[in-house]
C-alpha cells in the first residue's frame, strides 16, 4: 500500500520549514497544503484540535503535531535514508537540548526584535546575537552541528535563518557582522538541495512581517 | 567499566522526581544530590548546566544532560530494560506530543492558579480546567497514560499527580477535583499507589509545610521562570 503523507503548514513557518527539510532529505513524496491560518481548513482544525496550528503531519490518514515531534516521526519511520538523529545516546541528548534551548529562547526574541520598539527591542537584539553566539560555540570547527552531515540540530535551526533579514531590517542591525561564523553555517546547509528547495526567500518573509505590523498597527 | 551516576536536583521539584521515578523503573544505581536553588548554587550545577543554571541535570561518565524530558528519553535509550517510551513511532509521537502539552500548557497553568494573583490568577485558572479537561480526555478507558503500566506520560504528568494536589490545598482553590475530573483523579490515585512511584514521591504533608513556608520566595523564583 503507497503511503499517503500531507503536511498542512504554511508557507514562512520556520517550524513549518523543518518539516519539509526532514521529508525532502529522507525522499519522502507529500502533498503540501498551504494554510490560511486566519481561516483555518476543515482538514487542521480535524488533524490537530487541541492546538489548531500548522505543522501537521498526517501519515496515513493520522496526524502528528508539534515540530520536534513530527521530525523524529519522520526520522523514526523512514529511518532507511539520511538519519537525522546521531545514534548515540548521549549526542541524541545534546541534540534534543540544544533544540529545545533554541524552541524556548529563539523565537520569542525573534518576534520581539520585529515588532517591538526601544530598549524592548534592543535587549532582545543584544539576546538574540548572545544565543547565536551560544550556537556558534555549540558548533565549533564542524560543519554542521550534526558533523560532517546535516543532522536533527541543523535541520531545527535553519529555517530561523529566513527570518533573518527582516529581523535585521526591523532592528537596524546586522547579524552577519556579529556572528560571521553562524551565517557560514546558514550558507552551508543553503548547498544541500533538501534544505534550499525547503526554504523561502528572506525578502518576502520581510514583506509578510511588513504585513503583520501593518495589520496590528506597528510602526 | 564502573558506571558513575549522579543527580543534582532538589526534593520538591517535580522535574527531579520524574527522573528518580524514571531511574528506579530501570533499576539503576545512582548517586543523587541535592541543590540549594534558591540560594546557593553549587559550582558542578553551574558547571554542569551553564546554559540554564537549573535542575535536574543528570551526570553519566562526567557527562551531564539537562532538560527532564531530555534526560528521560537518555535514560529510556540508554537502559533498555522497562522501557518507557512505546516501541512504535506513531505511539512515540503521541506520548511525546501529550509530554509537551503537560510541561508547556498544564504545568505553567495550574502554577500561576496557585501562585499568581489578581488577573494573572483568574486566567491560569481558566486555563488550567481547559488543559486538564483535555488531558482527561486522553485518559479515558485506560489506567496509566502508558496503558496497563506507569509509562513515559504518566512520568511526565506527576506534577497533575502530586503537586496539583498539594499546590491547590495551599493556595485554597479548586482545580484538580473529583466532581470536575473524575478520570484524572482516580488516575492520580492509581499513580501514586503505584509502588515505584510511592517510594518516589515527597510526602504530601512535607511538600505542603515545604510550598507554604517558601511561597514568597517561590514566587518571586519563579515570576520570570514559569
Amino acid at each position: 500500500m503507497a503511503d499517503e503523507v500531507i503536511l498542512l503548514d504554511f508557507w514562512p513557518s520556520m517550524f513549518g520549514m523543518r518539516c519539509r527539510i526532514a521529508l525532502a532529505a529522507k525522499g519522502v513524496k507529500y502533498e503540501y497544503k498551504d494554510e490560511d491560518l486566519r481561516n483555518k481548513s476543515e482538514l487542521l482544525l480535524k488533524m490537530n484540535p487541541i492546538h489548531k496550528k500548522i505543522p501537521v503531519l498526517v501519515h496515513n490518514g493520522k496526524p502528528v503535531c508539534e515540530s520536534l515531534v513530527i521530525l523524529q516521526y519522520i526520522d523514526e519511520t523512514w529511518s532507511d535514508k539520511c538519519p537525522l538523529l546521531p545514534s548515540d545516546p548521549y549526542q541524541r541528548a545534546q541534540a534534543r537540548f540544544w533544540v529545545d534551548y533554541v524552541d524556548k529562547k529563539f523565537y520569542e526574541l525573534g518576534r520581539k526584535v520585529w515588532s517591538t520598539k526601544g530598549e524592548e527591542q534592543e535587549t532582545a537584539k543584544k539576546e538574540m546575537i548572545e544565543s547565536l553566539k551560544l550556537l556558534e560555540g555549540e558548533l565549533g570547527d564542524k560543519p554542521f552541528f550534526g558533523g560532517e552531515k546535516l543532522g536533527f540540530l541543523d535541520v531545527a535551526i535553519v529555517p530561523f535563518s529566513t527570518w533573518f533579514y527582516a529581523y535585521e531590517m526591523c532592528g537596524n542591525f546586522s547579524l552577519e557582522a556579529e556572528c560571521p561564523k553562524f551565517m557560514a553555517w546558514t550558507k552551508r546547509c543553503m548547498e544541500i538541495e533538501s534544505v534550499s528547495k525547503s526554504l523561502v526567500d528572506p525578502h518576502k518573509v520581510y514583506g509578510f512581517v511588513l504585513q503583520l505590523k501593518k495589520a496590528f498597527g506597528i510602526e | 567499566m564502573g558506571e558513575e551516576l549522579k543527580l543534582l536536583g532538589v526534593w520538591g521539584s517535580p522535574f527531579s522526581r520524574r527522573v528518580e521515578i524514571a531511574l528506579k523503573i530501570k533499576g539503576v544505581e545512582y548517586e543523587y544530590s541535592e541543590e540549594d536553588l534558591f540560594h546557593n548554587k553549587s559550582a558542578l550545577l553551574l558547571e554542569y548546566n551553564p546554559v540554564h543554571k537549573k535542575i535536574p541535570v543528570l551526570v553519566h561518565n562526567g557527562k551531564p544532560i539537562a532538560e527532564s524530558l531530555v534526560i528521560l528519553e537518555y535514560i529510556d535509550e540508554t537502559w533498555k530494560d522497562s522501557p518507557l517510551l512505546p516501541q512504535d513511532p506513531y505511539e512515540r509521537a503521541i506520548a511525546r506530543f501529550w509530554a509537551k502539552f503537560l510541561d508547556e500548557k498544564c504545568v505553567p497553568a495550574v502554577w500561576k492558579s496557585c501562585m499568581s494573583v489578581g488577573p494573572e490568577r483568574e486566567k491560569a485558572q481558566e486555563e488550567a480546567l481547559e488543559f486538564l479537561s483535555t488531558l482527561e480526555g486522553e485518559l479515558k478507558g485506560k489506567k496509566f497514560f502508558g496503558g496497563e503500566t506507569v509509562g513515559f506520560v504518566d512520568i511526565v504528568a506527576n506534577f497533575v499527580g502530586h503537586w496539583t494536589g498539594v499546590l491547590q490545598e495551599m493556595a485554597g482553590v479548586d482545580i484538580l477535583t473529583e466532581d470536575k475530573f473524575p478520570v484524572l483523579c482516580k488516575w492520580a490515585e492509581e499513580f501514586q499507589n503505584c509502588p515505584v512511584i510511592k517510594e518516589n514521591l515527597p510526602p504530601r504533608d512535607k511538600l505542603l509545610a515545604f510550598f507554604k513556608a517558601q511561597r514568597e520566595t517561590i514566587t518571586n523564583f519563579y515570576k520570570n521562570k514559569v
